[in-house]
């Protein structure tokens, strides 16, 4: 039987959800016995290029490409995972949610206290560059999503039991700590 | 007349003083009934519903609902878990809390709450409401975006002439805690502290504390919240 595969991304997220799942330390070698990874940022796999069984997304979406590349995940895993604060909720980038996109252009670009008022206000506008857009999005607002994990980031700990569950068909044990939303 | 008082809490028999409510019977034989805006030793303003309890039938307040004889309450069963989570959902969509910013993280109670509910993911759409962090004088910050509309400020922190610090301002969805900032500055460490301590969530923050308890040893940490009152079943 083949193993199960496995996809990660990271959204408008930090990385720290990827470092988490990292810190299960020297679980990595079981992990690794116990599944393939395909696309991904932990071996550099761009694009799909088999049916995937479980998509680990971290971040949430803030621009047109984190929503094309969401919905590439929602098409090609058969589960798919909010891992973290910012998945499930937005998290920090959706501090912004509020503020009209305008205010917070022009307050990156144009009024941040690192712009030398000599040089000439540029906001980048390239149609090379994803849209931003008009708020933060937690995942489950965009495609459906199957389950979360919770935590900024989730511990090694939780993300290890929830892919074990997932691996052995048995319901996940959230014994008290497990869930923690900082 | 009796001063003891018989009722069942889930089918289990417990003693009550005439003049308790059901929350505080409950606590005093070991049983936890889940609370939010009820604060030890304030009248309790039944606004949260998260304590709430059926009696016969009836869904009722239990930091509110007085005791009598023979009453059959019933707390811990599914529908009524549920239904807490509910709100505790709610009121995590309704505002903004973005747990891993906040100073009062792992020390908040509706964290705690939700923590001890196992809730992954509100099921309700979070709203983003637009809210601001507002000056409170000297000494303190209101963070509105995590105001729960407790109303525990507005009841229990008052100045040496008794003037109220804190008030609600508007209704419902309009709702907002309003603060005297020449009140505020005028509180006494104590006090200013205890504005702090007794808000549920990290609107009310002291100025220059924040953080101060590592991770690993806060409130909320180890034990949920609620285990202190808890008595395993005899």
């Amino acid at each position: 039987m083949s193993k199960p595969v496995i996809a990660t991304a990271s959204l408008a997220g930090c990385f720290g959800c990827h470092m988490s799942i990292l810190d299960i330390d020297e679980r990595i070698l079981q992990l690794v016995e116990l599944v393939e990874f395909n696309k991904s940022p932990i071996d550099d796999i761009k694009t799909f290029t088999k049916p995937v069984d479980i998509g680990l997304i971290e971040g949430g979406c803030c621009n047109s490409e984190n929503v094309e590349n969401l919905r590439s995940f929602r098409a090609n895993c058969k589960i798919l995972i909010s891992v973290g604060e910012c998945a499930i909720m937005g998290g920090l980038p959706a501090m912004r949610n509020g503020i009209p996109i305008r205010e917070c252009l022009e307050e990156a670009y144009f009024h941040t206290p690192t712009i030398d008022p000599a040089d000439p206000r540029i906001m980048p506008h390239d149609e090379e560059l994803p849209v931003i857009l008009d708020r933060v999005y937690p995942n489950h607002e965009i495609v459906p999503v199957d389950y979360y994990l919770p935590g900024c980031p989730p511990s090694a700990d939780l993300i290890w039991k929830a892919l074990v569950a997932l691996l052995e068909g048995k319901p996940l044990d959230l014994s008290y700590g497990l869930i923690k939303f900082d | 007349m009796s001063n003891i008082i018989k009722i069942t809490i889930d089918g289990r028999e417990c003693t009550a003083r005439p003049g308790q409510t059901v929350l505080e019977a409950a606590a005093a034989n070991g049983i936890y009934i889940p609370s939010l805006c009820r604060f030890e030793g304030l009248k309790p303003a039944g606004s949260c519903r998260v304590c709430t309890v059926r009696v016969g039938g009836r869904y009722q307040a239990s930091c509110t609902f007085p005791v009598s004889e023979g009453m059959a309450v019933e707390s811990a069963v599914p529908d009524l878990e549920d239904m807490r989570k509910a709100i505790v959902e709610m009121l995590f969509v309704e505002g903004n809390h973005m747990c891993p910013t906040c100073e009062k993280s792992g020390n908040c109670e509706l964290q705690a709450l939700a923590y001890r509910f196992r809730m992954l993911v509100p099921r309700f759409p979070y709203l983003f409401p637009k809210k601001a962090v507002e000056p409170a004088g000297s000494k303190l910050l209101m963070e509105q975006n995590r105001c729960i509309k407790c109303l525990r400020c507005a009841t229990g922190i008052r100045t040496k002439d008794n003037k109220k610090v804190f008030g609600p301002l508007h209704r419902s969805v309009e709702k907002k805690l309003f603060v005297d900032p020449a009140l505020a500055s005028a509180l006494p460490e104590r006090w200013a502290r205890k504005a702090m301590d007794r808000c549920p969530v990290g609107c009310i923050l002291r100025k220059e504390v924040g953080f101060a308890v590592p991770v690993g040893r806060r409130k909320y940490d180890k034990a949920p919240i609620g285990s202190d009152i808890e008595k395993p079943r005899s």
